[in-house]
C-alpha cells in the first residue's frame, strides 16, 4: 500500500471513532466521551495532515486536482475551524455535529480514484492555489455554520417546547450558538467571495474570458446570493435565530450539491481533468 | 464504645414539637457541657436546625445511653417524654453512622441536595470541640462524614440542577443568554415569588434594571431596592424593545401583554430574544406568544414542570449517593474494629501463657523428679511473674485514648502478635 493511501485509510478511520465517540456523547456522554473524540479526532487529523503533505510532495501541487484529493482537503479545512472552535470556545458537543459531517466527507473522498497526476497546463498558475484556498476555507465556515445551526434549531427546539433533558443542559446557549453561526458566515462570505474574485481573474488569464456560465460558476453564484441574502437579511431585519440556523443548513445543502453534483452530473470546466 | 443518635426532623415531627427542643444559641453550649458529665454519654455533638434536633453520642450501655439522652431532652426543656416518645428515632450503631452520613450529604434534608446542611453541622462539631465534649469516636465519625459529604457532591449531580422557581428561572435565562452582564431585565408587579426571581436573576449581573407597577409609589420602592428605573405601568409595552428579560407577576386579571404588542416590540429590536415570565395566576401574558420567533414564555406551571424533573434527577442521583454511604458505613466499622483491644489482649496472654508453659516444662525436665507441692510453687510463680508484667499493657489498652489506635499497633509489632482482622460488623 502506497504510505498516502495508508495516511488516508488511518485518518478516516480515526474520524469514524470519533464520529461514533461523538454520537455516544449524544445520548449518554461523560466528560471523558467528548474528550475522547477530540483526542480521535485530532488523531485522524495528524494522519490526515500528514497525508496531504505526502501527496502535496509527490505531486509537486496542492492536492486538489480530483475529487478524492478535494473532498479530503475539504474535510480538512472543516477539521482546522472545528478544532479553532473547540479549543476558543470549548462548546458543548461540537464533535457530535461537526464529526458527522467531516467522516461523510472523508468517506465520500475515499470511494474516488486516488492517483497523482501532474497538474494539467491550465492549472499552473499562480492563482490556483490562492483560488482553492479561499474557495475551501469559505465552504468549511459554511460547513461548520451548518453544524452550528443544526445545534441552535434543536437548542431553540428545546426551550420552545420545554423539554429540558440532558441534551439541553449539554449544549450551549442559544445566544453562544447564535453568535458562532453569525461570526462563521460573516468568515466564509469574504472568503468566498474573494474565491470567486480570483476565480474570475484567473479564467480571464487561462480562457481570455471571465465569466462563462461555466455550471460550477453559475452555482457557486447561487451560494454567494444565499449568503449574501442570510447577511443581509440578519443586518436588516433582524432574521437571526431560527432563520439564520435554517438559511445557513439549506446554504451548506447548496454547497454540497455544488461541490458533488455540478462536477459530477452537470460537467464544466471545474470537472477534474 | 457505641454510637447513637437521637433526635427528631421535619419527617418525625411537627415544627410545633421542633421548636420546643431546639438548642438555640448560647442554649446549645450549656447542653452539650450538661451532657458531658453524664455517665452513661461519653461523647456528644448536637445538631440544631430548624429542620432537625439531633443529638450524637458515644455511650458505653446503649439502653442506658438512649434513656438518658432521652431524660436529658425532656429535662432540658421540660417536655413531656410521651410527647417525645412519638416523634424521636434512635440509631445505633451501623444505622447511627449511616444516618450521621445522610445528614451531611443533604440525604435527609427537606429539599435533597440542598447545600447549607453541611455547614450547620460543620458549626455542631465547632460548638462541641470549644466545649471538648467529643472524643476519639465522634471526631473520626465526625470528619468521615465531612468527606462522605464530599464525596456525594464530586461523584453525583445531586445538587446540580435548581429546585427552586427563581433559580429554574435564572437556569434559563442563562441558556437563553449566556451572559446576563450586558441584557436589560424588566420587572412588571410585585409578589413574593417575582421579587426573589428578581433578586436572583439581579445577583446574576443583568446590567439594567426596570420596574413596573400599577401602583407608582410601590414601582419606586422596588426600584430603590434593586437599583432599577421607573417605568409608567401604561409605558411598559414600549419600553420591552430595550429589554431582554421579564418577570410578570400582577395580580389582574386579565393578559396585560398581548400577542400583537410583543410582536410589533420584535420587530423594533430586530428580533433579538426575549425571555418572558409569567408567575401570575391567573396569567397575565397571553399565551400565544410563546409562538413567536426568538421570544420564549414560562409560565408558573413551566417552570414548576422544570423543578419536578430536577427533583426526579435528585432522586436518582440520590440512590447512588446512597450507595457511597454504604461503603464508607464498611471503612468506620473497620477502623472501629481495630480498636477493639479484646484480640490483642487475648493474643498477648495467650503469647506469655506459651512462653511460660514451655519455659517451665524445660525447667522441670532439667530438674528430674519433684515433689508435686514443689512443681505446684513454681508454677504459681511463673504465673505471677507473667500476670504482674502483662497487666499493665493490658490496662492501658483497655483505656480509651486517642492513641489507642498507635499502642494497639506497637503492642502487636513488639510482641509479634498476629490479630485476625474482624471485619464482621458488629451491630
Amino acid at each position: 500500500m502506497e504510505i498516502n493511501v495508508l495516511l488516508f485509510e488511518l485518518a478516516l478511520t480515526f474520524y469514524f471513532i470519533a464520529t461514533i465517540a461523538g454520537i455516544v456523547d449524544l445520548f449518554r456522554g461523560k466528560k471523558t466521551t467528548s474528550r475522547l473524540a477530540f483526542y480521535l479526532a485530532a488523531t485522524g487529523f495528524l494522519f490526515h495532515t500528514a497525508n496531504i503533505i505526502v501527496r502535496y510532495v509527490q505531486g509537486g501541487h496542492i492536492p486538489v486536482t480530483n475529487m478524492h484529493e478535494a473532498t479530503s482537503f475539504f474535510s480538512w479545512c472543516v477539521l482546522i475551524l472545528f478544532f479553532f472552535h473547540e479549543v476558543r470556545y470549548k462548546l458543548g458537543l461540537l464533535s457530535s455535529f461537526i464529526m458527522p459531517i467531516v467522516f461523510i466527507l472523508m468517506f465520500s473522498a475515499s470511494i474516488f480514484p486516488r492517483e497523482i497526476k501532474a497538474l494539467s497546463p491550465v492549472l499552473q498558475s499562480y492563482w490556483f492555489g490562492i483560488h482553492v484556498i479561499l474557495a475551501f476555507l469559505g465552504d468549511a465556515a459554511f460547513a461548520m455554520a451548518c453544524g452550528i445551526g443544526i445545534m441552535y434549531l434543536l437548542q431553540e427546539r428545546f426551550v420552545k417546547s420545554k423539554h429540558l433533558g440532558g441534551l439541553f443542559q449539554k449544549l450551549p446557549s442559544l445566544q453562544v450558538l447564535d453568535d458562532i453561526n453569525y461570526h462563521l458566515i460573516t468568515l466564509g462570505f469574504p472568503l468566498l467571495t474573494f474565491a470567486m474574485i480570483t476565480g474570475v481573474i484567473w479564467a480571464n488569464s487561462a480562457w481570455g474570458t471571465y465569466w462563462r456560465w461555466d455550471p460550477k460558476e453559475v452555482w457557486s453564484l447561487i451560494t454567494w446570493l444565499i449568503y449574501a441574502l442570510v447577511l443581509h437579511l440578519r443586518l436588516t431585519v433582524g432574521w437571526r435565530g431560527k432563520k439564520a440556523a435554517i438559511l445557513s443548513i439549506v446554504g451548506f445543502v447548496i454547497i454540497i450539491f455544488a461541490f458533488f453534483g455540478v462536477t459530477l452530473i452537470l460537467k464544466g470546466s471545474h470537472v477534474f481533468m | 464504645m457505641e454510637i447513637l443518635v437521637v433526635g427528631l426532623n421535619h419527617k418525625t415531627a411537627p415544627i410545633e414539637v421542633r421548636e420546643k427542643v431546639a438548642f438555640n444559641g448560647p442554649k446549645l453550649e450549656e447542653a452539650v457541657n450538661i451532657l458531658k458529665t453524664s455517665d452513661v454519654v461519653k461523647e456528644n455533638i448536637i445538631l440544631s436546625t430548624c429542620n432537625r434536633v439531633e443529638i450524637y453520642a458515644g455511650v458505653n450501655e446503649i439502653d442506658a445511653g438512649i434513656d438518658g439522652i432521652k431524660d436529658f431532652i425532656s429535662d432540658f426543656h421540660k417536655v413531656p417524654k410521651d410527647l417525645l416518645d412519638k416523634s424521636l428515632y434512635i440509631h445505633k450503631g451501623r444505622e447511627a453512622i449511616r444516618h450521621m452520613y445522610r445528614v451531611a450529604a443533604s440525604l435527609d434534608s427537606m429539599v435533597v441536595g440542598e447545600p447549607q446542611i453541611l455547614g450547620q453541622l460543620k458549626d455542631a462539631y465547632d460548638a462541641a470541640l470549644q466545649n471538648k465534649t467529643t472524643g476519639m469516636y465522634l471526631n473520626k465519625l465526625m470528619r468521615k462524614s465531612v468527606s462522605v459529604a464530599k464525596r456525594v457532591r464530586t461523584e453525583t449531580k445531586i445538587a446540580a440542577s435548581a429546585v427552586s422557581i427563581s433559580f429554574a428561572a435564572v437556569e434559563l435565562a442563562k441558556k437563553i443568554f449566556d451572559d446576563l452582564a450586558t441584557k436589560a431585565f424588566m420587572l412588571i408587579g410585585a409578589g413574593e415569588m417575582a421579587e426573589l426571581a428578581a433578586r436572583h436573576l439581579i445577583n446574576s449581573g443583568v446590567r439594567d434594571v426596570y420596574v413596573t407597577n400599577r401602583t407608582i409609589a410601590r414601582a419606586e420602592e422596588l426600584a430603590q431596592e434593586f437599583h432599577g428605573k421607573v417605568v409608567m405601568f401604561d409605558d411598559f409595552p414600549q419600553e420591552l424593545r430595550h429589554t431582554d428579560i421579564v418577570i410578570c407577576s400582577t395580580g389582574a386579571p386579565h393578559f396585560v401583554l398581548l400577542k400583537d404588542q410583543v410582536q410589533k416590540v420584535m420587530k423594533e429590536r430586530k428580533q433579538k430574544p426575549m425571555f418572558i415570565i409569567d408567575i401570575s395566576v391567573p396569567r397575565n401574558i397571553d399565551p400565544g406568544i410563546n409562538d413567536l420567533d426568538n421570544v420564549y414564555l414560562y409560565d408558573v406551571d413551566n417552570l414548576q414542570g422544570i423543578i419536578d424533573t430536577n427533583i426526579q434527577e435528585r432522586a436518582k442521583e440520590a440512590e447512588k449517593a446512597e450507595q457511597i454511604v454504604d461503603e464508607e458505613i464498611g471503612s468506620f466499622l473497620k477502623w472501629t474494629a481495630s480498636l477493639t483491644a479484646t484480640p490483642t489482649i487475648v493474643a498477648l496472654r495467650n503469647r506469655a501463657e506459651e512462653i511460660r508453659k514451655s519455659e517451665l516444662e524445660k525447667t522441670l525436665m532439667k530438674m528430674g523428679p519433684l515433689e508435686e507441692k514443689t512443681i505446684r510453687a513454681i508454677e504459681q510463680l511463673t504465673s505471677t511473674i507473667v500476670n504482674k508484667l502483662i497487666h499493665p499493657p493490658t490496662a492501658a489498652l483497655k483505656a480509651e485514648e486517642e492513641d489507642k489506635e498507635q499502642m494497639l499497633g506497637i503492642i502487636q509489632k513488639l510482641y509479634n502478635l498476629q490479630i485476625e482482622s474482624d471485619d464482621n460488623d458488629k451491630t
